[in-house]
């Protein structure tokens, strides 16, 4: 067992567990956006961000991919912590205004508005990537990734274009922590040439 | 290219040891004559953009015309780039050393009579000390290159990169040799970490220091252990790297398989940028030649020792030169960096122990396997040892490469070496460390240039970009360009960069807009800490720097956008207005006929005057006017 602290108390973790697995078992508050326990965490949402400590020194890490050590200091709940939480959400607010989920995490830090302004108000993606993930992961097929890079990324098949590896499982859309992913499937998905032709086939 | 100095034949040339290294060595330099005569024409990718090519089929067809003397034979070679590069094509006639610059093909015959034939230079052709209007003869003597400490460049513009017997001569692959022959890996590891070497690429860390590392990883998890050259330059404005993979390329491929054989390392890879076809090039017929003489592949020198490796092309995407995102780009999935809480020698290409170095840093390695730890560490400081190569570019005279001892005076570098900024003013800051380095005010002046004293100032070493600014550059106009540069090279994965960045952005977009408040500029400050605290990788906790930095040491510009609505620097479209002084208008009408608008009106002879209402404000009158009527506001 690994032995550290978090907020101050002692908490112990098995050997590769992260710190947000270990903060969640004992009951810790670590918000997160792009985290599942059905695939691999990527680290992508940084709401997690914790503060480690020691002395003087101290540095911010996502604790969903930062993996437990013996003796870390760990703050949960810093001024430094709170900045980057409180922008991430702000921005989130004008990024995807239409997503219910990210307004009443928003709230729950206390943001209610945001300074920025909205381009569309129907968005409700924020790319965490879940949806791509568990494609890969769990349903084998890396139907769907993420396509183009930087403020043009999005979600989809390769190229955008439907595809026929796709089938419909809808895992993606109940992984989707924003219910974005309800309005793009049928973008993604084909129906395969054969069950079109099936019936008038006879 | 053009192989004719290529006097000794290499096939069926594999070496075996030391000696026959040396064998080779001595009969490629008793081959050479010393005064034969030779034109060099600087292949960089800048002169070859101005033309060297033409140059060259010109001073040979001259050369044929003219029936040149038997005895005398010029071998014509292409050459990576001198650094000059403001002022290419460059030519150097050797035996002489007379330097041109600025060569066309209309120059060639009067190169061929008056220099080759006759020994005599080409005085309209010579560099102009800027000073005292004096020509200058050689290379040697112009102040830009007789400030600098040419050690990493050494052999650039002075080897022909695609012919190897020219870096055999001049003294390439000793090192290897010395090491493979004389050194274990070991001492090969405690020699470099003697030498204090500090990783090129941005961030200093110590190169000794990631390859013990390394070793201890592999200790732990075995071999297969990769090493990789990090040629993703991309920094705006810096060809440092370039320039060693093209006019040196042997010097990294070298530094390469050192470090191979000190780890024990079998594969390598070079991710070069594929926006660099000539170093691309370059380096494959560096390979390709270096595994015909037994210095690459199975078995080098044989020692036993077999390494080889392959160049990964870049898809030309910014965040690759990050190490992990280089990584996954090499492993042939989208170039997304991934978290690096477990270190890359631990963990790194393929999930293998892995060491990454950039171009320079590869290409410092033989020099300090040649010469020893203690000649490199007499070189800089002591906490920043060695040379240091910058890409010098901006508002200053002398644009171009530039290697100078760590620990020179910033100032030294722009006002001495590069002619300082044009018109004699003194410069209002200086960019040092690309996209995610920093401005340096002209008050800081005597900052040391070494990794360290940098970071002190807010800004960084990183990979060598130096764009000097005067005080018709605008902080806010600086941090928007930065800011958008990165906003359309990142990843996007993480939401502090992704979204961080273009945000910022927006801000500085109205504060050139006059739409600014100070309630922005702390916005900007808190948010610069969040991306700084919250992003995945170096592309976003880096990226803020340039606006930071200009925040710190020129805030009364902000301030002036927001309260007065004015742009110091006269950039900001939105807050400018182009006037023309009555005073000094002759009326000549210049302006009037380039400005794209027509919005200036006047009789001839009588001053002008611009409705300001239609001015687009594109400063064309400006540069137009010999008589400086306009002016900007």
């Amino acid at each position: 067992m690994i032995t550290f602290q978090i907020d101050n108390h002692t908490v112990q973790a098995k050997a590769g567990w992260t710190v947000l697995e270990t903060a969640r078992h004992y009951g810790f508050e670590i918000p997160t956006l792009c985290h599942h326990e059905a695939v691999t965490p990527s680290g992508a949402c940084r709401l997690c961000m914790v503060e480690l400590r020691d002395g003087d020194w101290s540095k911010l890490v996502a604790s969903c991919i930062y993996p437990v050590a013996e003796g870390i200091n760990v703050h949960t709940d810093t001024e430094r912590i709170r900045n980057v939480r409180r922008w991430i959400l702000e921005m989130l607010l004008s990024e995807c205004p239409a997503s219910k989920q990210i307004q009443d995490l928003a709230a729950r830090y206390g943001l209610k508005q945001t300074r920025f302004a909205i381009e569309n108000p129907d968005e409700e993606c924020m790319l965490c990537g879940l949806c791509t993930r568990v494609c890969e992961e769990v349903v084998g097929l890396a139907a769907i990734s993420t396509v183009d890079r930087g403020v043009h990324k999005k979600v989809g098949a390769p190229f955008l274009r439907p595809t026929e590896v796709c089938v419909a499982c809808g895992c993606c859309v109940t992984i989707c922590p924003t219910n974005a992913m309800q309005s793009r499937i049928d973008a993604v998905r084909r129906v395969p040439a054969t069950a079109v032709t099936a019936p008038t086939s006879k | 290219m053009f192989n004719e100095s290529t006097a000794v034949n290499l096939e069926n040339r594999r070496l075996t040891s030391h000696a026959q290294l040396n064998e080779l060595r001595d009969h490629i330099l008793a081959s050479r004559d010393p005064d034969r005569l030779e034109v060099v024409v600087c292949h960089g990718t800048g002169c070859f953009a101005n033309g060297s090519p033409k140059v060259v089929e010109a001073l040979k067809s001259a050369l044929d015309e003219k029936g040149v003397d038997a005895k005398v034979m010029p071998g014509i070679k292409a050459t990576g780039c001198h650094g000059f590069c403001s002022r290419g094509p460059l030519v150097i006639v050797k035996p002489h050393g007379y330097f041109y610059q600025k060569v066309a093909p209309k120059d060639a015959e009067e190169i061929v009579e008056q220099t080759l034939i006759e020994g005599k230079p080409v005085e309209r052709l010579l560099y102009k000390d800027p000073k005292t209007g004096d020509p200058i003869l050689t290379e040697e003597e112009i102040p830009f290159y007789n400030l600098q400490e040419r050690v990493v460049l050494h052999n650039i513009g002075k080897i022909d990169p695609t012919d190897i017997t020219d870096t055999i001569a001049a003294g390439g692959y000793q090192a290897l040799a010395k090491a493979i022959s004389t050194m274990t890996p070991e001492q090969v590891v405690a020699e470099i970490e003697k030498s204090k070497l500090r990783g090129r690429g941005g961030a200093g860390f110590p190169t000794g220091r990631k390859w013990r590392s390394a070793l201890a990883a592999i200790e732990k998890k075995g071999r297969p252990v990769y090493v990789v050259v990090n040629g993703d330059e991309g920094d705006p404005g810096a060809f440092m790297d370039r320039t060693i993979m093209e006019g040196d390329p042997h010097a990294v491929l070298e530094g390469l398989i050192l470090g191979a054989y000190a780890l024990g390392a079998e594969h390598g890879y070079l991710y070069v940028r594929s926006e660099y076809p000539l170093a691309i090039r370059h380096l494959e017929i560096a390979m390709a030649q270096a595994r015909e003489l037994g210095l690459l592949g199975e078995n080098i020198l044989d020692s036993g020792f077999s390494f080889d490796a392959r160049i990964n092309r870049g898809a030309g995407a910014f965040v690759c030169g990050e190490s992990t995102a280089l990584f996954t780009s090499i492993e042939g999935k989208p170039g997304n960096p991934r978290p690096k809480y477990v270190r890359s020698v631990e963990e790194g290409l393929w999930g293998r122990p892995t060491v990454l170095n950039n171009v320079e840093t590869w290409a410092n390695v033989p020099l300090i396997i040649d010469k020893g730890a203690d000649w490199y560490t007499g070189v800089g400081v002591s906490h920043s040892t060695g040379t240091k190569v910058f890409s010098l570019v901006g508002k200053v005279n002398n644009v171009g490469l530039v290697e100078v001892p760590m620990g020179i005076p910033l100032d030294k570098i722009i006002e001495e070496i590069g002619g300082g900024v044009p018109g004699g003013q003194p410069f209002k800051a200086v960019q040092t460390g690309g996209p995610s380095g920093g401005c340096i005010p002209y008050s800081l002046k005597d900052t040391p240039v070494d990794f360290d004293s940098l970071t002190e100032v807010g800004s960084m070493m990183g990979s060598g970009g130096m764009i000097v600014m005067d005080d018709r550059d605008c902080v806010v106009d600086v941090g928007r360009y930065f800011l958008r540069f990165l906003e359309e090279e990142s990843c996007g994965k993480c939401i502090p960069c992704r979204l961080g960045l273009i945000r910022m952005r927006g801000i500085l977009d109205d504060f050139s807009a006059g739409k600014g408040t100070q309630q922005d500029i702390e916005d900007l400050m808190s948010l610069s800490q969040a991306i700084q605290d919250g992003a995945l990788c170096a592309l976003g906790t880096s990226a803020p720097n340039p606006v930071l930095t200009t925040l710190r040491y020129f805030k009364d510009e902000y301030i002036a956008h927001i309260e007065a609505h004015k742009c110091p620097a006269g950039v900001c479209k939105d807050l400018i207005t182009y006037t023309i002084d009555p005073d000094k208008c002759t009326g000549c009408r210049s302006c009037a006929r380039q400005c794209p608008q027509g919005c200036i009106r006047g009789e001839k002879k009588k001053p002008h005057v611009i409705d300001t209402e239609q001015c687009i404000r594109c400063g064309i009158c400006m540069e137009t006017c010999k008589f400086d009527a306009v002016y900007v506001e």
